[in-house]
């Protein structure tokens, strides 16, 4: 699993990757997963729906995330605009 | 005796503002040398290109997620179509869905009524990064446009509180909002007559 950060002026960015079945590297994405929802991100997984549909899951705790998904997208959260 | 000590007064004043010139002088050499530094240094991390690889690595990540019609979509037109879920029973995976969005890059998400082209409200919401990690909050283009897909398909409720809602027409042109939705069943269109031509097609032998 790889935990990736949309940034300005870069585009995305690896924060952290591991294998959720190893318990020593599922702590660390763990850890890297709160420290970005701290920073006010929101945490989003790109899926494929039952009938083909690609969308996306937005999860609020590591325990949301499917174990199975390969990458968790992070990105500012939603602000009102002018 | 007076003039003796006016004589002297008077070297006093002249050393003192001699002293004082050079450090004056020496002050303004050091503020010259300073401002040109900060200029080189804006000039280094000044990249021309920065941005542009930026973006290129935001169409990547958008092209990963969201499958190869909506990539050809934003390709082919420069927005996306999200399906509205509330309420239409689309998210059980049956049913019309009653309205849509395009979601444009850094301009606000239009939601419209497909069946007739009418245009509902804009949604303004932006995803600034308060880091500002080369001084700006925005996000490259494509990054934008990935983040409103994936907040409106993964909780379109949640990313319609967080924005500011408007009446049609306060930040987008009406008339070329229509004129995207247009181009937009034009691109469906064509899109099904190559599949329908391509399933009946027989390949060679």
């Amino acid at each position: 699993m790889r935990l990736l950060r949309m940034k300005p002026g870069h585009g995305e960015v690896l924060i952290a990757e591991g294998d959720v079945e190893v318990a020593e590297q599922e702590q660390e994405l763990i850890a890297a997963f709160r420290a970005q929802l701290e920073q006010g991100m929101w945490a989003a997984v790109p899926i494929v729906a039952s009938d083909g549909r690609r969308q996306a899951e937005l999860v609020r705790a590591f325990e949301e995330v499917p174990r199975d998904a390969e990458r968790v997208i992070f990105f500012p959260r939603a602000a009102g605009g002018g | 005796m007076l003039v003796a000590l006016g004589a002297c007064a008077v070297v006093a004043i002249v050393l003192t503002a001699e002293v004082a010139a050079s450090a004056v002088k020496r002050s303004l050499v050091s503020w010259r040398v300073r401002v040109a530094a900060g200029r080189a240094e804006d000039i280094a991390a000044y990249d021309p290109g920065r941005e542009r690889r930026a973006e290129q690595r935001a169409r990547e990540l958008l092209r990963s997620c969201v499958g190869d019609d909506d990539w050809a979509m934003y390709r082919d037109l420069g927005f996306l179509r999200v399906w509205g879920r509330a309420g239409s029973g689309m998210g059980a995976g049956h049913g019309v869905a009653p309205y849509a969005y395009l979601i444009y890059p850094h301009k606000p998400i239009v939601a419209y009524v497909p069946t007739s082209a009418r245009l509902l409200s804009e949604y303004c919401v932006e995803f600034p990064d308060a880091e500002r990690p080369f001084g700006s909050t925005r996000l490259p283009a494509s990054d934008d446009v990935l983040a409103k897909w994936m907040a409106l398909t993964g909780d379109e409720q949640r990313l319609i509180e967080n924005a500011n809602l408007h009446l049609a027409g306060r930040a987008l042109d009406p008339h070329a909002v229509r004129a995207d939705i247009a181009a937009l069943a034009r691109w469906d269109h064509e899109r099904l007559q190559r599949r329908s031509t391509d399933a009946g097609s027989v390949p060679a032998p």
